[in-house]
């Protein structure tokens, strides 16, 4: 028993976060709600420099060839800088299947020229969300328990207004046709897994950077000649939401590792960090607003960046509500309900 | 990450387990903070210490097994998975005994360890007053200097003392020097509640058992070999063993994690439609969030990491989890959760969680102080 991230895995993310943080300004967030140039490609770029699009493709085949439990420590770090890109879809996601099936896409993707976006939530018909396709290259989709790839020519989709406009929503116009089947049966569950597991990862880390931004925010914001973080009614909502961080954070990591490990409940464990994370990240979200006053409710400050983006990934890859259903019914308390995104 | 257990941990499993099912009484005792229930439990924890199950993390010196932290944490694990009895025997084995073992002499180590192990001495936690709860270093119960006798007469009075009418000992915090700051000052005693000068009166606690005392000092006598660490600097003695109550010593995963397979047992056997289905799994999440929390926490632990003021919030987290679980049950019961049974009393119980150990309004103000580093009000 050794609960504790492993050196490569440590690596990884300490390389990334020293990138993150040096490059990924809140005006680089903020450049992706605007249509035209931005940072983002030059900082994905480096980031494959370091690795991590192959952090889950074999050695031999130009990636990192680690396992699962690498993803959640260095997508926590993708989540606290907020920079917007398909990164868990790119990484988490369509990497692993596209060395699988020895696709040409791969050495774009492994070197970030390409990214890759996915709604596997629900099978692709006409009106479904897809984040990024805009930016990304290529887009996977489901057609029943069939994970299909296509590139952005083949999906007809248009632009529409979202609650994180730096995720550059769309909605699918018509059902798509072409692409190819990357994955069926178990390999597309264990990548929609997979999907759900680097979510949770990603929001546990922007709950990090609001509760971060929240207790800097309290303890020099003064009234009554006092900062208001040392009033109690402030001190226990903070508590609280720290708490719903540090008991999601270790049920991602053991969800992880129980992926890697192919685990009989993989599943289960993957859907306990995903309600946790998700749970968490709202809880957070909510909290930091509230502590801020009113300065949170502005788009002037960087709050809303971060919680924006936890509400969108909160009911994506399964909301905390939907995967708790699906545990009821995996433990025989319920009847099996719609797809994850329906 | 490796979230195995070594094949000797799963032989220690495997022993616990054979152990605890030809073991534990069925049906179950009655409550043990009762004085009948009490006097079967005590019977209980006499067997467990000749099979040496009672002190498992203990050297073999003093009763127990020189297991590590995580046979520790399985066999918890697996003695609420088997529903053996509550522990009579944890104020002293969970809470003073970590204290013994970082401040005692080998003379008191010696002399207290093996009888607290075999249930033939039962500790009770002399902390609250009735003037001094939360503020713990508010209390007013003082020791007296006794030199021709060797040792410190004690005055003043104790209350919500657990078990406090079973137990035959009491350690707690007196002052010893009242002109000193106030949480200086104050020196940790070791006390036999059969002394002259020492009163004791049970009372019922919400769930009507008789599991509280007040306890009436009037100048008993204690010899200084019942101090615990130095005279005066009773505080850091006592802050360790705050420590030990409210992290996890006191509550190990294993509880949460059978108190939710049960409660999908029951969940299963009456139906839970919908919503209720979803708080059913909400809980059962919540007690595996506890249990990989602490595996990260041992994990820390075994390379060095002290827990700290993280223990507030392992006590803020099982506490209202344990809180929500029988909130669920009882739900799922309906009328019949009315009658008496283990999930009303359970209810009852788990509602003394936020406050015991530190309220959970100290505990959160602890976390946002000493982890988030908020300031200071």
């Amino acid at each position: 028993m050794r609960f504790a991230v492993a050196e490569q895995a440590a690596a990884l993310r300490d390389a990334s976060e020293a990138l993150l943080g040096a490059r990924v300004t809140t005006a680089v967030i903020r450049s992706a709600w605007e249509a035209g140039p931005t940072q983002v490609g030059d900082v994905w770029r480096g980031l494959a420099e370091i690795g991590l699009t192959g952090a889950l493709v074999a050695d031999e085949s130009g990636g990192l060839g680690l396992d699962e439990n690498a993803l959640p420590p260095v997508l926590n770090r993708i989540g606290y800088s907020g920079l917007p890109v398909p990164a868990v879809e790119t990484v988490a996601v369509a990497a692993p299947l596209l060395a699988a099936a020895g696709h040409p896409a791969l050495p774009d993707v492994l070197s970030g020229a390409a990214l890759v976006t996915a709604n596997l939530d629900a099978t692709a018909s006409a009106g479904l969300p897809v984040p990024f396709l805009t930016v990304a290259d290529y887009a996977l989709l489901r057609a029943g328990d069939e994970v299909r790839l296509y590139e952005r020519g083949e999906v007809d989709a248009e632009p529409v207004r979202a609650v994180d406009g730096s995720r550059q929503l769309t909605r699918l116009r018509y059902s798509p046709a072409g692409g190819t089947t990357l994955a069926t049966g178990a390999a597309a569950a264990a990548a929609w897994q997979r999907g759900a597991l680097g979510t949770a990862a990603v929001l546990v880390g922007l709950a990090e950077r609001m509760l971060s931004m929240t207790v800097g925010y309290v303890a020099a914001r003064r009234q009554f000649g006092v900062p208001v973080g040392s009033f109690q009614a402030v001190k226990h909502r903070l508590a609280d939401a720290y708490a719903a961080v540090e008991f999601a954070r270790p049920a991602v990591l053991a969800a992880g590792w129980a992926q890697a490990a192919a685990a009989a409940d993989a599943a289960e464990q993957t859907s306990v960090a995903k309600v946790l994370a998700s749970d968490a990240a709202s809880v957070v979200a909510r909290a930091a607003i509230q502590c801020h006053g009113a300065i949170g409710y502005t788009t002037e400050y960087d709050l809303h960046l971060f919680a924006k983006r936890a509400w969108a990934l909160a009911v994506s890859w399964g909301s905390a509500g939907w995967h708790r259903r699906h545990l009821a019914v995996s433990m025989g308390l319920d009847k099996e309900e719609g797809e994850s995104g329906g | 990450m490796d979230l195995t257990w070594s094949p000797e941990e799963e032989a220690f499993r495997h022993e616990a387990r054979a152990w605890l099912t030809a073991n534990v009484p069925c049906p179950p005792l009655p409550s043990g903070d009762t004085r009948a229930g009490f006097a079967a439990h005590l019977e209980w924890e006499q067997a467990l210490f000749e099979a040496r199950w009672s002190v498992v993390s203990w050297p073999e010196r003093f009763g127990g097994r020189d297991a590590s932290l995580w046979e520790w944490l399985i066999f918890e694990e697996e003695y609420y998975r088997a529903g053996a009895p509550q522990r009579v025997t944890q104020n002293g084995i969970f809470l003073l005994a970590p204290s013994l073992f970082e401040f005692g002499t080998a003379e008191q180590q010696e002399r207290i360890l093996p009888r607290m192990a075999a249930a033939q001495d039962l500790w009770a936690q002399g902390w609250s007053e009735p003037g001094a709860g939360s503020d713990l270093a508010g209390i007013a119960s003082r020791a007296e200097r006794a030199e021709a006798a060797g040792g410190w007469r004690l005055f003043g009075q104790k209350t919500w003392t657990t078990r406090g009418s079973f137990c035959t000992h009491l350690f707690g915090l007196f002052r010893t020097d009242p002109a000193a700051e106030r949480h200086r000052g104050l020196t940790y005693f070791l006390v036999d509640l059969r002394s002259p000068g020492v009163t004791v009166r049970g009372f019922e606690r919400l769930d009507g058992d008789e599991g509280f005392a007040e306890v009436f000092f009037d100048g008993a006598f204690v010899p200084d070999r019942d101090v615990l660490g130095e005279v005066n600097r009773g505080w850091s003695v006592a802050m360790a063993t705050t420590g030990s109550e409210r992290g996890l010593t006191l509550r190990s995963p294993g509880r949460f994690a059978a108190a939710a397979g049960r409660l999908v047992e029951l969940a299963r056997s009456r139906g839970a439609p919908g919503a209720l289905a979803e708080r059913v799994v909400q809980s059962w999440i919540e007690a595996r969030a506890y249990e990989l929390f602490t595996l990260e926490q041992v994990s820390g632990i075994v390379t060095g990491d002290q827990p700290g003021a993280r223990s507030s919030l392992n006590k803020l987290y099982w506490s209202e989890l344990d809180v929500r679980l029988h909130e669920t049950a009882l739900e799922l019961l309906g009328t019949d959760g009315e009658a008496d049974g283990p999930w009303s009393r359970g209810f009852e119980f788990a509602l003394a969680g936020p406050i015991y150990a530190g309220t959970n309004e100290i505990q959160r103000n602890i976390v946002a102080e000493r982890l988030l580093g908020l300031p200071r009000a």
